[in-house]
């Protein structure tokens, strides 16, 4: 048993994801209360230089072959074994698609309590979550001994868990990652668009407040008018009627335009953490409620129907007369 | 190839939420439930999958108001069975409890491949894929975005942000959970979903005991703070139009 808090660094093809800048900050925030120290967890190969600015009093590092590239049974066997032998306080996931995809597993394995989707961890021990889409907060104390935890962005800055000072390396074993079941094959690239939407200063984004596919001619009036380009929430692409490269959030683009218009979009937070850099949101939402009231600048709850189509119209003669 | 997919029914977003009178949950007592889309998604996938195959599809929900005919709208698309979960779990109800529920269940009729919708908006401890998978001892991958299968392997294509894919082979029986099918859920005529209803049948199986061992409970829950909440346009369209057109000028966008 320790008062350590473990992070579960995140990277794919040599870039450490920034989730785990965010985690060391909360990791951080977390041990103050606890007096444990704040570790690192890097799984690797050849990946040590990885760690240089992490803000951590140590890493402990797994290199094998196996664990270049994340795949969650390799993950899930390695971390089991650090776990079990070192009993921290905490293990800090990402909520991404890297850590919800083991944190589960190793909940049930090692029978740890699981708290999913953790916005901020405080030093009292308190964890507060966002669920129902960004419209509900949740507060608990995190259950001891030791809990498993994944963490969305938001709650701390990059910088928080970064350092000038590169921390002390130490290599660790690792059990036997023969016999896996779940093997990356490869990676697959993106298909580029015909417009790169994370450097366009306009964006006018579509949600499912659309409604169809037609409609989303309205919005791209609007942007014609504007000399923006038409992006989109994920509902709207999973329904293909927009390509992937429109695509902003957590799955998509990240993207911080000068000016990002939301039609009918309610500001989930897997949309939010790709857009909330945006020099000045505007919503358009009915629902007055939506959390994407709380990351824009301005907002209204007019119908998208009678007042984008309002808006273009003026904005054509605003731009005509100047 | 037998595929089980168990779905989920969450409260509609769209819909004002609010918070029981103890400040610890969501108060149920007007809550419209919808489906979890990712399920939709996970119900064409598992579709899609026996019509390039072959084999069986089961759906598996738990009992839930609208479940019925979500359940026979699942059967006109192509699933062959249909089970509903019956007992009480309300509002007691976390991820860790259903999972076991759903090893329970499924751990006799062994299917090859469980596909679960990649998470809900809803719980506090984790999605129940990856639960699920281990209970059963299955690989576990999520984020999935089509999917392809022979015999005794699956090829996952798993998302990572910015439009990245990860082509993963994982050896089956095995847990995906899903984000996205190839395709958008298929529709299917109301008339196609009654002939249905006479000649399906959805099975129950009633839970007895909850373990929710491994879940968290909220001391508080509550509405985010609105500190920096928008400034709101008020007035007409037309208002609210010309005030949108100041703003745009004054940031130089007209
Ligand atoms: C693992 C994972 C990854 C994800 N990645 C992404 C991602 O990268 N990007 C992303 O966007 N989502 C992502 N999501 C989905 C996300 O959780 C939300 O489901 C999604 O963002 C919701 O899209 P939306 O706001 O368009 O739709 P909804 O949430 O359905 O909102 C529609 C909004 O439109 C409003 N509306 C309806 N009619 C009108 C009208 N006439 N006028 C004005 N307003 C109207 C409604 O009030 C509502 O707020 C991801 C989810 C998961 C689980
Ligand atoms: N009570 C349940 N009954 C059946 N399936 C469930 C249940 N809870 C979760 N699932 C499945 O697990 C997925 C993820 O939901 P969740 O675990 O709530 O994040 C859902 O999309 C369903 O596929």
């Amino acid at each position: 048993m320790s008062q350590d808090i473990f992070v579960v660094i995140e990277h794919l093809r040599g870039q450490v994801a920034d989730i785990s800048y965010v985690m060391l900050a909360a990791a951080r925030a977390l041990a103050q209360g606890t007096g444990g120290k704040v570790v690192a967890i890097l799984l690797g190969h050849n990946a040590q230089e990885l760690a240089g600015n992490f803000s951590a009093n140590r890493v402990l590092y797994a290199d094998h072959p196996a664990l270049a590239e994340f795949t969650s049974e390799a993950y899930q066997v390695t971390l089991a074994s650090l776990i079990r032998e070192q009993s921290p306080r905490a293990v800090l996931f990402g909520h991404t698609t890297i850590g919800a995809d083991i944190a589960g597993g190793l909940s049930v394995k090692l029978s740890l309590p699981l708290v999913s989707s953790c916005r901020t961890l405080n030093s009292n021990g308190k964890f507060v979550c966002q669920i129902c889409g960004g419209k509900i907060m949740a507060e608990g104390d995190l259950p001891s001994p030791t809990a498993l935890v994944t963490m969305a962005p938001g709650g701390y800055k990059l910088e928080e868990g970064q350092s000038d000072q590169a921390p002390a390396i130490e290599t660790t074993a690792i059990p036997s990652l023969d016999d896996l079941r779940v093997t990356l094959k490869h990676y697959i690239e993106p298909e580029a668009g015909d417009v790169d939407i994370a450097k366009e200063p306009l964006l006018i984004s579509v949600g499912r407040g659309i409604q169809t596919k037609d409609n989303i001619e309205i919005a791209r009036e609007l942007a014609t008018a504007l000399g923006g380009q038409v992006s989109a929430s994920r509902p709207i692409v999973d329904q293909g009627w927009l390509p992937a490269s429109c695509l902003v959030g957590k799955s998509g683009k990240h993207v911080r335009p000068k000016v990002y218009l939301a039609l009918g979009i309610s500001g989930a937070p897997e949309h939010v953490e790709g857009m909330n850099e945006s020099d000045t949101i505007i919503a358009i939402n009915t629902d007055p409620n939506a959390p994407i009231f709380n990351v824009a600048k301005y907002g209204t709850t007019a119908d998208i129907f009678d007042l984008v189509p309002a808006l273009t119209e003026k904005v054509k003669q605003a731009a005509g007369v100047s | 190839m037998k595929i089980a997919v168990p779905i989920k029914f969450v409260p509609d977003l769209v819909e004002e939420l609010t918070i029981d009178p103890n400040g610890t949950a969501l108060d149920t007592s007007w809550l419209r439930l919808i489906i979890n889309e990712f399920d939709d998604h996970a119900v064409e996938q598992a579709i899609l999958l026996k019509e390039r195959g072959g084999g069986e599809v089961t759906v598996v929900a738990a009992e839930a108001e609208g479940v019925d005919d979500f359940l026979y709208t699942a059967a006109a698309k192509g699933a062959d069975h249909l089970i509903k979960l019956t007992g009480d779990f309300g509002s007691g109800m976390n991820s860790h409890a259903a999972a076991r529920a759903l090893a329970d269940l499924l751990k006799d009729s062994k299917p090859d491949l469980i596909l679960t919708g990649v998470q809900a908006h809803n719980d506090l401890d984790g999605a129940v894929g990856p639960l699920l998978a281990e209970l059963l001892d299955m690989p576990y991958v999520g984020y999935v975005a089509g999917v392809s299968s022979t015999n005794d392997k699956a090829i996952a294509r798993k998302e990572y942000p910015g439009g990245i894919i990860a082509e993963m082979e994982i050896k089956l029986p095995a847990v995906l959970g899903i984000q996205a099918a190839e395709q958008p859920p298929r529709y299917v005529a109301y008339n196609r979903i009654r002939q249905v209803m006479g000649t399906s049948k959805i099975e129950e199986r009633t839970i007895t005991a909850l373990d929710l061992s491994g879940g968290v409970t909220a001391s508080r829950m509550f509405q985010p703070e609105s500190s920096q909440r928008a400034t709101i346009l008020e007035g007409s369209p037309e208002e609210v139009a010309d005030q949108m057109v100041g703003i745009l000028k004054e940031l130089g966008m007209l």
